[in-house]
């Protein structure tokens, strides 16, 4: 805490707030990874800290520096840009990735595989396959 | 005053963001499949980057924006090595 001495009023009450903010989401998404029983509930629970908590923490530190070095500091726009664009890339493949590890072992707590009309042809093949052996 | 408000905010989130972590390990040990820790892992690197950020606030330093920068991208790349891991048996095919 070196130069927070002037920092103005609105803006330190400010960032303790986006800050605490944040941390309180991070850990109310950690305390969710806890309780859920199934996976699939389970896997909606941090993606709090990594929406909201990683953006308030964001903002809380751009209020900071913006207003202590007088100028606007907007770095940390990238990285809660990234956060919010990879994280639906790896949840969807980790949900994927489990859904196929569970229809893999005929588990009884997801459902088997859906024929989609979209992939009709595949599942005729199949048919004729089986009818011709 | 308001430098003291800041400074106790500040280490109750850090305090928090810990505790988020232990919460994480608690169930990265416990979990009963391996998605579930690959889940953990990537929620620990969110709060270890989350971490960074506060630090670099409450040091006035803006170097800890890189790390957490860094932090963040390894924490993507290695979530999804390791859920394409999971799903195929290899990461690089």
């Amino acid at each position: 805490m070196t130069d927070a001495g002037n920092l103005p009023a609105w803006a330190a009450l400010l960032t303790a707030f986006l800050v605490l903010l944040g941390a309180g989401l991070a850990l109310a998404g950690a305390i969710g990874t806890l309780r859920f029983k199934s996976f699939y509930e389970r896997i909606h629970a941090p993606t709090l800290g990594t929406s909201w908590g990683t953006a308030a923490v964001a903002l809380g530190s751009i209020v900071y520096f913006s207003v202590l070095g007088s100028r606007p500091v907007l770095h940390e726009i990238l990285i809660a840009v990234f956060i919010t664009f990879t994280t639906p890339v790896t949840l969807t493949l980790l949900a994927r990735a489990a859904l196929y590890r569970d229809r893999a072992e005929a588990s009884e707590t997801v459902p088997q595989r859906i024929v989609l009309r979209s992939q009709a042809p595949e599942a005729g093949r199949n048919g004729r396959d089986k009818g011709t052996a | 005053m308001m430098a003291h408000i800041l400074l106790w905010a500040i280490m109750l989130a850090q305090v928090m963001i810990v505790v988020a972590m232990a919460c994480y390990t608690y169930r990265l040990i416990r979990g009963p499949r391996a998605q579930d820790r690959v889940l953990c892992l990537d929620g620990m690197y969110v709060c270890a980057m989350l971490l960074a950020l506060t630090v670099g606030i409450r040091t006035g330093s803006t170097f800890y924006f890189e790390a957490a920068l860094i932090i963040a991208v390894l924490g993507f790349v290695s979530s999804v090595a390791l859920a394409k891991f999971l799903m195929r048996g290899e990461v690089i095919e």
